[in-house]
């Protein structure tokens, strides 16, 4: 068909002088642009379909009452129009855009919880019963000290004050405490992330 | 044979109006007719 290759302002022109055929040209071109811009706020495929065709019902009239003036393109104003149309559409409905829940999609990515969900406390728990069996395994004096830095918050200086070894000891006990964890948790393959 | 747990995409790839809509704009736009009379504008439908 010779309309495929002619310019929008031409297929206008033609339409408004009687060509029905341009009309079908021009949505055939546009409408996935129109029709995919209205959807991406609408975001359900009804009312996307109502929205268009009342935009080109608009487009229609316009053309046809003589009252479009090629100031702009063709595209860019049936986009306004489309714009228009959708804030309309929210106004009528005194509502924000709708989400749905799609595959792409999630209304949770948007809405969170500051609360830790209960599996994440679950994990957690689990995570530190295991943490607390492990350390049980290490010697006496390397479990010693890391049960007064972690969990009593105890500085390197009061700890070697309470067991009677020098700071450089127990900072050594601390440090092979560490790694002897490291290697029970790496040889059994523990996982204890949460 | 391994099951597929996979779902449909809901989105559709192709943005289109459905083809009624088309079908709808097309027919309207050969039976409306409008008339401007002092800067007022009369829709005209044939039937």
């Amino acid at each position: 068909m010779a309309n495929l290759e002619l310019p929008d302002a031409l297929l206008v022109q033609n339409y408004v002088s009687g060509d029905e055929n341009a009309l079908a040209t021009l949505i055939k071109r546009h409408e996935s642009r129109i029709f995919g811009f209205i959807y991406s706020k609408i975001a359900d495929r009804d009312t996307s379909n109502d929205i268009f065709q009342d935009t080109f019902i608009k487009v229609i009239k316009t053309l046809k009452s003589n009252s479009y003036n090629e100031e702009g393109k063709f595209l860019p104003w049936v986009m306004r129009i489309a714009h228009n149309l959708i804030i309309d559409h929210f106004r009528k409905n005194k509502k924000m855009p709708m989400f749905r829940e799609t595959e792409e999609f999630s209304i949770f990515s948007v809405m969170s919880d500051d609360e830790p969900s209960i599996e994440s406390q679950l994990i957690s728990a689990q995570v530190e019963l295991d943490l607390k069996k492990l350390i049980e395994e290490l010697p006496l004096d390397q479990k010693e000290v890391l049960v007064m830095r972690m969990y009593q918050d105890m500085s390197f200086k009061e700890i070697s004050e309470i067991t009677g070894v020098s700071i450089n000891t127990s900072l050594g006990r601390m440090r092979y405490a560490l790694l002897n964890l490291r290697k029970v948790i790496d040889k059994h393959q523990i996982v204890l992330t949460n | 044979m391994a099951k597929i747990y996979s779902r449909k995409s809901v989105v559709a790839t192709t943005m289109k109006p459905k083809k009624e809509i088309v079908s709808f704009l097309l027919s309207y736009s050969k039976a409306v007719s409008m008339i401007n009379i002092k800067n007022q504008s009369f829709e005209i439908i044939a039937n």
